[in-house]
C-alpha cells in the first residue's frame, strides 16, 4: 500500500501520521504538497490535523480551494480511500465530500483530552478489522469540533449506517457527559455514501503505541491496510 | 539635538547613561542612534543590572555544546542529538493585553529555539496572577490562558507542563514565563553570526509594523503605573499561522545548509537581531531601511529599527546562496527581502533615501554599563523571618476539613481547566502528560531514551528568604524530574523581580542568584540559558521575588519511569526523606497552610542541599531499578495534600497507618523540603528498603493503597470521589 499525506501551510499532524504509516506500520508513505495534482500512485490519502492557512476565516474554508483538493475529489470519486483527521475532517466538509459542518465547541474553548469512541459501523474500510463491541481510547485536540448537520442529513446518515464513531463512556454508553464538544448525537466521525471517505475529529494517529497511553487508534490504520492490500 | 527627559524616559536611559553615550561616541547621538542605544542598553537586551550576577552562576558542563549567553539558547549534547532550552518572560505585555502578551511570549521563545536550528518539541509555562476573586486578575488569567492556547495549538508544539500560582503579590503585575525545548542534530546547529563582509542580510516573515515599539526599553525595563492602557501599542500582535510557516521554512533552509547565520527578531526587533550578529562576528553592517517591507506606509527609520513586529527572522547568506534562500521561503509563500550587507567597518550604518541616518560602532552598542546590584537585608524581612511560629494555634477545622480547604486553594488545586486548552499530544512524544506526573516525560523517537522537564518556583518562599527560595526553586525542579526517574542535566532560569534600583529588590535579586548558584553547583547542573525580568511592580508594590527554574533531565529507559498517582491495591506507601513526623513548627514557614488557614506569610524557610541531593538520587535509583509504582514530591499543601493528589490521580484510595501523635497541622500540612511520597508493590519492598538504607536516607512506612477512600485513622475518612471533585473543579471559569 502507498499512502500520501497532504500538507497545507499550517498542517501539523502530518509528521505524526507519517510516523504511524512509515515507522509503526512499515508502509511506503509520502508527503503531498498542497499544490500537487497527480495522486495516481496512492492507495490512500490522509488529510491530517492542523490549522490549514491559519483557519482564521473558518476551519478548512481556504484549504478546500487548494489545487490538491480537486484531485482528492476525483481520487475519492474513483473509489480511493480518503481519511480526514481533525482539520482534515473540517476540510472534507468544506469541500463537500462529507455532509454537515464543524462548528466551535459548545463551551467555546479549545479542548485537548482523551475520549472514548463507540464503533457504530464496522462496515467501512476504516473499521472493518476492529471489534465492534470494543471502544477506542484516543485524544481530541480542537476548538471547532462540534459536528452539526440538518435533521434530514442526520436521518440519511443513520439510515445508511454512515455514522462511524460516537463519543461515549469507557463502557460504550453514549452519554451527554462523554460528548466533549456538543456534537449532534455525539457524532465523532462519518463516511460518505460510497463509504470510502472518512472524516473524524479525534486523532487516532496520536494513539498508536502503548507508550503514548493507548494503541487503540492503530485499528483504523490496520483496517485501511487490510482494505487496500491486493 | 535637544534630548528631553521624556525621550530618555521612553528609552529607560538615565542622564548618566546618556552622558556616557556622548562621551564614548565623541558626539551627541541623533534620535535614531539614541533609539539604538536605548534598546540595546535596556535591561531586557543589555542585562545591565543582572549580568554581573548572572556571571556567578555555574554554566560549565562537558555536556554543553554552546556556552550560555553566546547564542540564543543553551544546547545540551545527548550524543547523536542535542537539546536546546530556554525560558523567557512576557510579564509586562501580558499585564496590558493578556491574550496577545502571552501569545507573543510563546511565539518569541519558539523563535529563540528555532534560531538555534532546532525543531521546537515542547512548551512549558510558569504563570502568576492575583487571586481569581479579583475581576482584573481573573480577566488577565483567562486572557493569558487563551493566548497561550491560541498560539501554541496553532503551531503544533505540545504544551507539556507548567505551574500556576496565585497571590495578591501579583495582582497588578502577572508573570508569564514561557519555556521551549527543541531538538537538533549537532551538525545542523545554527548560529547568530554574519560571516564575512559581503554577505547579505535577508529579512523573512512578517512585514514590519508599528507594534511593539519601545517594547524592550519602555515596557520591559521600567515600572508602569496609571495609564497602562495607553501602553497597549507597545504590545505586539501575534500571527501563529505565520510562525508555523516560518518554523517549517527555516528548518528547511537549515537542512539545505544554504545560509551563514540565523537570528530571530525579538526584543528590540531588527536592532538587536542585526547588531548581535555583527557583534559576535566582529563585523559591521549597512542596512538600507527603505528596503524593509512595511505593513503600513509612513514609518520612520526609528520606528522600523525598533519595531517588535512578530514572526520575523534574519537570515544571513553569502551572495551565491541568496537565490536558494529565496526559493525555499518562496515555496512557503514567504518573501526573503535583501535589506543590507555585512561590512568590515565595525560600524552599523543605517541608510534611508541614500543618506546615512545612523553610524555607530557595533561594540559601543553591545557594551552597556554594568551595575553591581546588592542591598542590605531589610528590617521588615528580618522580623517576618523571626516570627515565632510555635505560637500558631491548631485551627478549629479538623484534618479533613483542612485538607478540603487546601485542595480547593488555587495554588494546590488541579490546573486541568488550563492544560486541557493546550494540545499536549501533538508530535506524539508525550509519555507523561500534564496532570499525570511531577514532570513531563517525552520520548526521543528512535531510541530507548526520554527527556523529562519541569518548571518551578515559589515566590512566597523567595519572599521570606531570597537565597533559600532560589535554592528551593532549583531543588524542586530537579526533584520533580527525579520523581519521574530522570537525571537532571541542565537548567534555565527566569528571574522575575521588582525594581533593582531599590535596596530591597537589589537584596532579593543578589541573594536569589546566590541561592540558585549554590544549589546548581551542589547538584552539578549547569544553568544554560535564561532571562531576567525586572521592574515588576504596580502601585509602588513589588511582586514577590520570583525566580523560576526550568529543568531538563534524561531517562535512559523510557519504560522505567513513574507517574505521581497511586497504581494498585495493596501497594505500600513510604515517605522518602523522613523516619518520623517532624513537629518542628518552622515547617509551616511560607506554607500554603499558613496562608490559607491563618492568613499569614511568615517564617524562615530552610533546605539542606546535601540531603536534598541524596534523596533525589535514591529516588532515581529506585525508579531505574523498576521498584517504584509512583513518586510524588511534597510541596505546596504538605504531606496530606500530596497523598490526596496521588489518590485522585490514580483513582484509588489510601489507608494511612502511620499517624501523628503530635501537632497534625505541622505533620500533615507543613512543607518540609526533600520529601517524596513513593509507593511500592509488596514483592519489591525488601529490595527498595535495602537501597534506601544503603543510601542512608531516612524513610517511614505511611500506609497502604486501596479502596476508594482516603482513610486517616481517628481523624476520619473521605471518598476519593469527593476529593477529586474538589481538586478538579476548583479552577473552573464561568
Amino acid at each position: 500500500m502507498k499512502t500520501g499525506i497532504v500538507i497545507f501551510p499550517g498542517t501539523w499532524s502530518d509528521k505524526d501520521c507519517m510516523h504511524v504509516f512509515r515507522d509503526v506500520l512499515k508502509q511506503s508513505t509520502e508527503y503531498i504538497w498542497h499544490q500537487e495534482t497527480d495522486l495516481s500512485q496512492y492507495d490512500c490519502i490522509v488529510i491530517p490535523g492542523g490549522f490549514s492557512y491559519g483557519d482564521y476565516l473558518r476551519a478548512g474554508a481556504i484549504a478546500r480551494f487548494a489545487p490538491v483538493m480537486k484531485s482528492i475529489t476525483d481520487f475519492a470519486a474513483h473509489g480511493g480511500l480518503v481519511i480526514g483527521i481533525c482539520n482534515g475532517f473540517q476540510v472534507l466538509c468544506e469541500a463537500g465530500l462529507l455532509p454537515g459542518a464543524l462548528m466551535r465547541n459548545d463551551h467555546l474553548q479549545f479542548r485537548c483530552q482523551w475520549v472514548n469512541l463507540k464503533i457504530e459501523s464496522d462496515c467501512t474500510p476504516f473499521t472493518k478489522t476492529i471489534d465492534r463491541s470494543s471502544t477506542l481510547r484516543v485524544p481530541i485536540s480542537h476548538g471547532e469540533g462540534q459536528y452539526y448537520a440538518s435533521s434530514d442529513t442526520l436521518k440519511e446518515l443513520e439510515r445508511d449506517d454512515r455514522i462511524v464513531f460516537r463519543y461515549c463512556e469507557p463502557n460504550g454508553d453514549v452519554t451527554k457527559e462523554s460528548n466533549p464538544n456538543g456534537s449532534v448525537n455525539n457524532i465523532a466521525g462519518i463516511v460518505n455514501i460510497s463509504r470510502n471517505v472518512l472524516g473524524m475529529m479525534p486523532h487516532p494517529e496520536k494513539a498508536c503505541e502503548d507508550i503514548l497511553g493507548s494503541s487503540d487508534g492503530l485499528g483504523i490504520f490496520q483496517s485501511i491496510l487490510n482494505s487496500t492490500s491486493k | 539635538m535637544k534630548i528631553t527627559d521624556k525621550q530618555l524616559n521612553e528609552l529607560a536611559l538615565s542622564k548618566q547613561e546618556y552622558q556616557l553615550i556622548v562621551k564614548r561616541l565623541g558626539r551627541e547621538p541623533n534620535h535614531l542612534e539614541l533609539g539604538l542605544f536605548g534598546s540595546l542598553w535596556s535591561e531586557h537586551c543589555g542585562y545591565k543590572h543582572s549580568k554581573l550576577l548572572l556571571k556567578t552562576l555555574p554554566s560549565k558542563s562537558d555536556k554543553l555544546l554552546v556556552e550560555p549567553g553566546v547564542e540564543n539558547a543553551g544546547v545540551i549534547d545527548l550524543d547523536d542529538i542535542a537539546v536546546v532550552m530556554k525560558v523567557e518572560s512576557h510579564n509586562h505585555p501580558s499585564a496590558i493585553e493578556p491574550y496577545e502578551g502571552a501569545a507573543t511570549g510563546v511565539g518569541g521563545i519558539v523563535r529563540d529555539i528555532l534560531a538555534m536550528g532546532a525543531r521546537p518539541i515542547a512548551l512549558l509555562n510558569s504563570l502568576r496572577f492575583g487571586p481569581l476573586s479579583e475581576a482584573y486578575s481573573k480577566r488577565i488569567f483567562e486572557g493569558v490562558v487563551s493566548g497561550i492556547s491560541g498560539y501554541g495549538n496553532c503551531i503544533g508544539v505540545p504544551d507539556v507542563g507548567g505551574e500556576i500560582g496565585f497571590s495578591k503579590a501579583y495582582s497588578g503585575n502577572p508573570l508569564v514565563n514561557a519555556m521551549c525545548i527543541g531538538l537538533v542534530e549537532p551538525k545542523y546547529m545554527a548560529r547568530a553570526v554574519t560571516g564575512e563582509p559581503g554577505n547579505v542580510l535577508l529579512l523573512v516573515g512578517a512585514d514590519t509594523g508599528k507594534d511593539g515599539i519601545h517594547g524592550a526599553s519602555g515596557l520591559a525595563s521600567q515600572t508602569f503605573e496609571e495609564g497602562r492602557e495607553e501602553l497597549r501599542p507597545t504590545v505586539q500582535v501575534g500571527n501563529p499561522f505565520l510562525e508555523k510557516i516560518l518554523i517549517e521554512a527555516c528548518l528547511e533552509l537549515i537542512q539545505s545548509g544554504d545560509y551563514v547565520g540565523l537570528q530571530d527578531l525579538g526584543a528590540a526587533g531588527l536592532t538587536s537581531a542585526s547588531v548581535e550578529c555583527a557583534s559576535k562576528s566582529k563585523t559591521g553592517l549597512e542596512i538600507d531601511i527603505d528596503k524593509v517591507p512595511l505593513r503600513e506606509s509612513g514609518l520612520s527609520p526609528y520606528e522600523i529599527m525598533l519595531s517588535e513586529s512578530q514572526e520575523r527572522m534574519l537570515v544571513i547568506a553569502n551572495p551565491e546562496q541568496v537565490s536558494k534562500v529565496r526559493r525555499i521561503f518562496g515555496k512557503w509563500g514567504l518573501e526573503a527581502t535583501k535589506i543590507g550587507l555585512v561590512t568590515n567597518t565595525g560600524n552599523v550604518i543605517i541608510k534611508s533615501s541614500g543618506e546615512d541616518q545612523a553610524d555607530i560602532p557595533v561594540e559601543l552598542l553591545t557594551d552597556p554599563p554594568l551595575y553591581e546590584v546588592d542591598g542590605s537585608k531589610p528590617n521588615w524581612l528580618a522580623s517576618l523571618q523571626s516570627v515565632d511560629l510555635s505560637k500558631i494555634l491548631l485551627p478549629p477545622l479538623g484534618v479533613i476539613e483542612t485538607l478540603i480547604k487546601l485542595l480547593d486553594s488555587h495554588n494546590v488545586s488541579s490546573k486541568k481547566w488550563v492544560y486541557e486548552q493546550y494540545d499536549h499530544h501533538v508530535q506524539t512524544n508525550t509519555v507523561i502528560e500534564p496532570g499525570r506526573g511531577d514532570a513531563a516525560v517525552l520520548r526521543l523517537k528512535g531510541s530507548k531514551r526520554a527527556i523529562a522537564t519541569s518548571i518551578d518556583g515559589n515566590g512566597r518562599l523567595s519572599f521570606l528568604d531570597p537565597e533559600i527560595g532560589g535554592a528551593i526553586a532549583v531543588a524542586e525542579s530537579c526533584r520533580n524530574i527525579s520523581c519521574t526517574g530522570a537525571i537532571p542535566l541542565a537548567l534555565t532560569d527566569c528571574l522575575n523581580f521588582g525594581n533593582p534600583e531599590t535596596n530591597d529588590v537589589a537584596y532579593q535579586l543578589n541573594r536569589s542568584v546566590k541561592g540558585i548558584g549554590d544549589a546548581a553547583r551542589k547538584f552539578d547542573v549547569p544553568i544554560v540559558s535564561g532571562n531576567v525580568s525586572l521592574y515588576n511592580e504596580s502601585h509602588g508594590q513589588s511582586i514577590y521575588p520570583t525566580p523560576i527554574i526550568g529543568a531538563l533531565g534524561i531517562i535512559d529507559d523510557v519504560e522505567r519511569i513513574t507517574g505521581s498517582g497511586f497504581v494498585s491495591e495493596d501497594d505500600v506507601v513510604f515517605v522518602l526523606g523522613s523516619d518520623q513526623f517532624d513537629d518542628n513548627y518552622n515547617n509551616l514557614a511560607g506554607s500554603e497552610f499558613l496562608e490559607v488557614i491563618h492568613g499569614l506569610v511568615q517564617g524562615q524557610p530552610s533546605i539542606d542541599l546535601d540531603f536534598e541531593f541524596n534523596v533525589q538520587a535514591v529516588c532515581r535509583k529506585l525508579i531505574s531499578k523498576g521498584l517504584l509504582k509512583s513518586a510524588h514530591d511534597i510541596s505546596e499543601g504538605g504531606l496530606l495534600s500530596t497523598v490526596a493528589e496521588s489518590c485522585i490521580i490514580g483513582g484509588i484510595g489510601f489507608r494511612m497507618v502511620k499517624l501523628t501523635k503530635q501537632r497534625w497541622d505541622i505533620a500533615y500540612y507543613g512543607e518540609k523540603q526533600s520529601q517524596i511520597i513513593i509507593s511500592v508493590s509488596r514483592e519489591n519492598i525488601n529490595n527498595a528498603i535495602s537501597i534506601i538504607k544503603a543510601a542512608g536516607i531516612p524513610f517511614m512506612e505511611l500506609g497502604v493503597v486501596g479502596g476508594n477512600t482516603l482513610d486517616i485513622g481517628n481523624d476520619g475518612s473521605i471518598s476519593v470521589k469527593t476529593l477529586s471533585d474538589c481538586w478538579y473543579s476548583s479552577i473552573v471559569s464561568s
